[in-house]
C-alpha cells in the first residue's frame, strides 16, 4: 500500500474521531459517536498494519487479543461508582504506552524513519525526548490518582518537606538530560529522563487532595493527549498529533470547567494541600461551640416531602458510596406519582470526576431530564418547597457566598439554603470533605437526618409506602 | 459480492486520485520548504486541530462528560499506530519488545474505553423513551 493511501486512512480515522466527540453533544446522537470512534480506532490498526516496515503479524495481533480481552472484561464488571480510579488507570496506560513507543523509536529508528542508530535526526530527538517525558509524568501521576481514589493509598495530601524544590530540581534535570540526549543520542539520558520524568509525575500527584481529584483526573486526561501528539510528532503520523490534540484540549477544558466550579486555579490545584492545613482545623474547633441543629426522624420527611409541591434532590459522592440511588430513586417514583415535582440538581464537582453524578443517577434509571445542572437549577430554589440533601456537603455550603474567611469562598454553590425546608442526610455531624464547617445545618429550615444514606432513604420510602 | 466489489473499487479509485493529489501537494511542500517542513507540516495540523477540539468539546453537554472523558481515553490509544510499527518491524529486538508490550496496554486502554463509553451511554438512552 502507498504510502499516501496509509496517509489517506489516518485522514479518514481523524474525521470519525471528530464526528466521535461531535456524538457527545446530545445524548440521542452519542451512541452513534462511539460507534464513529471505533470505526476510527479500526481504520487506523489497519493502516499500521499495512505500513511496509511491518513485517511480523503474530506477535502484535497477540498483543491486541491479550490487551483486548483484558480491558473488555474491565469494561463490563467495573462498577459505575469505580469510573473515575477506571479512567486514572486508562490514563496510565496511554502514558507508559507513549514511553514505550518512544523508546522502541530511539531503538529502530530505520523503521520509523527518523535516521539511523547513532544518526537519528536532532528534530526526532527532540520530540522523542518531550513524548517521554509528558508520558511518564501521565503514567505515574495516574497510578497515583488511581491509587488514591480506589483509596489504597490515603486521600489526604502527602506533603514532602521541600518539595517545591524538588520538584524544580527534578525539571531541570529533566532538561539536562533531553539536552544531553539531544546532542549525543545516549541511550542512558533517555533513561535519566525517563526516569526523572517518573519521579516528577509521583511527587505532583501525591500533594493533591481527595477534592481536588476531579481536576486531575481530567488535567491526566488532558496530558495523555499530549503524550500521543509528542509521539505523532516523532512518527510523524499526522492521525497521532490529530486525535493527541483533540483528546488534550478535551481534558484542558474539563479542568478548567472543574477549577471554575471550585473556584481554583489550576497551578493552586498543583501546589495543592486543599482540604489539610491547620487553618481549618482550627477554624473547625472553635466552630465546634454546640450550637443546636433540629434533628427529624425518616417519618417526619416522609410526611413534609408527601405534603410538598415541589422537590430538588442534591446528590453528592457520599450518596455513590452508600449506594442510596436505587432507594432515592424508588422514593422519588412515589413522590412523583403523588404529584409531586421531583428534580435533581447536580454541582459540576458533585462527583469524582466530570459526569459522574449523572452516569450514577442514569444507571439508576433517573431520567435525563430531570437532572439539571448548578446554572439551570439555582434559581428555581426560592419557589421550591424542599431541598433533599444526599451525600453532598460543601457544594451546598453558603459559607462560599457570604464569609470571605472560608477556604472555599467564591466557589459556585447550589443555593439549597432558599428552599422552604431543607433535608440534609448525613452520617454524623463531622465536616466535610474540604475539612470545614457547613454552616446550613443550623439554620431554622434545616432538618438533619442522621444516619447511612441508603437505610435513611430505604426507610423514608417505607414511611412513604404506609 | 460483485456488488461490494465494485463498491470497493471505486472507493480504491477515488483514493488513488486523492492520495495522487496528495503526493502533489507534499512533494510542492517537501521540495519548496526543505529540511524541517514535516515537523512545520505537523505544527500546523497539530494547531489546527486544538481548534476543533476547543470548539468541538465545549458542544459536549456537561451531562456526558464521564462518557466523553472515557471516549478520549480510548482514542487517544491510537498511540497504537506506533506500537505496531515497533511490534511489526524486525530492525530491533528491543524495540519489538516494547512494542509488544505497548500494544497489550493499549489494547486494554482501547477496548476498555469503547466498551465502558458504551455501557454508559446506553443508561442515558433507557432515559429518552
Amino acid at each position: 500500500m502507498s504510502e499516501n493511501f496509509s496517509a489517506f486512512l489516518y485522514l479518514t480515522a481523524a474525521v470519525f474521531f471528530i464526528l466521535a466527540l461531535r456524538g457527545l453533544s446530545s445524548a440521542k446522537t452519542s451512541i452513534k459517536g462511539n460507534v464513529f470512534g471505533i470505526i476510527g480506532m479500526g481504520v487506523a490498526i489497519v493502516a499500521a498494519f499495512a505500513m511496509p516496515k511491518v513485517s511480523s503479524y503474530a506477535l502484535t495481533i497477540t498483543g491486541i487479543i491479550v490487551g483486548g480481552a483484558i480491558g473488555a472484561l474491565v469494561a463490563k464488571k467495573i462498577d459505575m461508582t469505580a469510573l473515575p480510579q477506571l479512567v486514572a488507570a486508562f490514563h496510565s496506560l496511554v502514558g507508559l504506552a507513549a514511553v514505550l513507543v518512544a523508546a522502541g523509536a530511539m531503538s529502530a529508528p530505520i523503521s520509523f524513519k527518523i535516521g539511523t542508530l547513532g544518526h537519528i535526526m536532532r528534530g526526532s530527538l527532540v520530540e522523542i525526548g518531550l513524548g517521554t517525558a509528558i508520558g511518564a509524568v501521565t503514567f505515574t501521576g495516574s497510578v497515583v490518582a488511581f491509587l488514591k481514589l480506589q483509596g489504597l493509598i490515603g486521600s489526604k495530601p502527602l506533603m514532602l518537606p521541600n518539595r517545591h524544590l524538588i520538584n524544580v530540581s527534578l525539571g531541570a534535570l529533566i532538561l539536562f538530560a533531553l539536552v544531553l540526549f539531544v546532542f549525543t543520542e545516549g541511550h542512558f539520558f533517555f533513561w535519566v529522563l525517563a526516569s526523572a520524568s517518573f519521579a516528577l509525575g509521583l511527587l505532583m500527584i501525591l500533594p493533591v487532595g481527595g477534592a481536588d481529584m476531579p481536576v486531575i483526573v481530567s488535567m491526566l486526561n488532558s496530558y495523555s493527549g499530549w503524550a500521543a501528539s509528542g509521539i505523532g510528532f516523532t512518527l510523524n503520523n499526522t492521525l497521532l498529533i490529530v486525535t493527541g490534540a483533540l483528546v488534550g484540549a478535551s481534558g484542558a477544558i474539563l479542568s478548567y470547567i472543574m477549577c471554575k466550579a471550585m473556584n481554583r486555579s489550576i497551578i493552586n490545584v498543583i501546589v495543592g494541600g486543599f482540604g489539610n492545613s491547620d487553618a481549618f482545623e482550627d477554624k473547625a474547633g472553635s466552630a465546634d461551640e454546640q450550637r443546636s441543629v433540629k434533628q427529624g426522624s425518616p417519618e417526619d420527611a416522609a410526611f413534609v416531602m408527601k405534603n410538598c409541591s415541589s422537590l430538588v434532590i442534591v446528590p453528592g459522592y457520599g450518596m455513590a458510596v452508600a449506594q442510596a440511588q436505587h432507594a432515592l430513586r424508588e422514593m422519588c417514583n412515589i413522590l412523583k406519582n403523588n404529584g409531586v415535582k421531583v428534580r435533581y440538581a447536580i454541582h459540576p464537582v458533585a462527583g469524582r470526576m466530570p459526569g459522574h453524578m449523572n452516569v450514577l443517577l442514569a444507571e439508576a434509571n433517573v431520567p435525563y431530564d430531570d437532572v439539571l445542572e448548578l446554572e439551570d437549577i439555582n434559581r428555581d430554589f426560592p419557589s421550591t418547597d424542599v431541598a433533599f440533601v444526599i451525600g453532598a456537603n460543601d457544594v451546598t455550603n453558603p459559607a462560599a457566598k457570604n464569609n470571605p474567611q472560608s477556604p472555599i469562598y467564591g466557589m459556585p454553590i447550589l443555593e439549597v439554603e432558599q428552599a422552604k425546608t431543607v433535608f440534609f442526610i448525613k452520617r454524623s455531624m463531622a465536616a466535610g470533605y474540604a475539612g470545614i464547617d457547613n454552616e446550613l445545618f443550623f439554620r431554622d429550615n434545616t432538618m438533619m437526618l442522621f444516619g447511612d444514606a441508603k437505610k435513611v432513604t430505604e426507610e423514608i420510602v417505607k414511611a412513604l409506602e404506609s | 459480492m460483485y456488488h461490494v466489489q465494485s463498491v470497493f473499487h471505486k472507493i480504491t479509485d477515488i483514493s488513488g486520485e486523492l492520495s495522487d493529489a496528495a503526493a502533489m501537494l507534499t512533494a510542492i511542500n517537501l521540495t519548496s520548504i526543505g529540511g524541517c517542513s514535516q515537523f512545520m507540516w505537523g505544527l500546523t495540523v497539530f494547531v489546527l486541530a486544538c481548534f476543533v477540539g476547543y470548539y468541538v468539546v465545549w458542544r459536549v453537554t456537561p451531562a456526558l462528560h464521564a462518557p466523553l472523558m472515557a471516549v478520549t481515553n480510548a482514542i487517544s490509544s491510537v498511540i497504537i499506530v506506533g506500537a505496531i510499527l515497533a511490534a511489526g518491524q524486525a530492525e530491533s529486538t528491543f524495540a519489538k519488545t516494547v512494542g509488544f508490550l505497548a500494544t497489550v496496554l493499549v489494547s486494554v486502554n482501547i477496548f476498555g474505553g469503547f466498551l465502558v463509553t458504551k455501557r454508559m451511554l446506553a443508561m442515558f438512552q433507557k432515559k429518552d423513551k
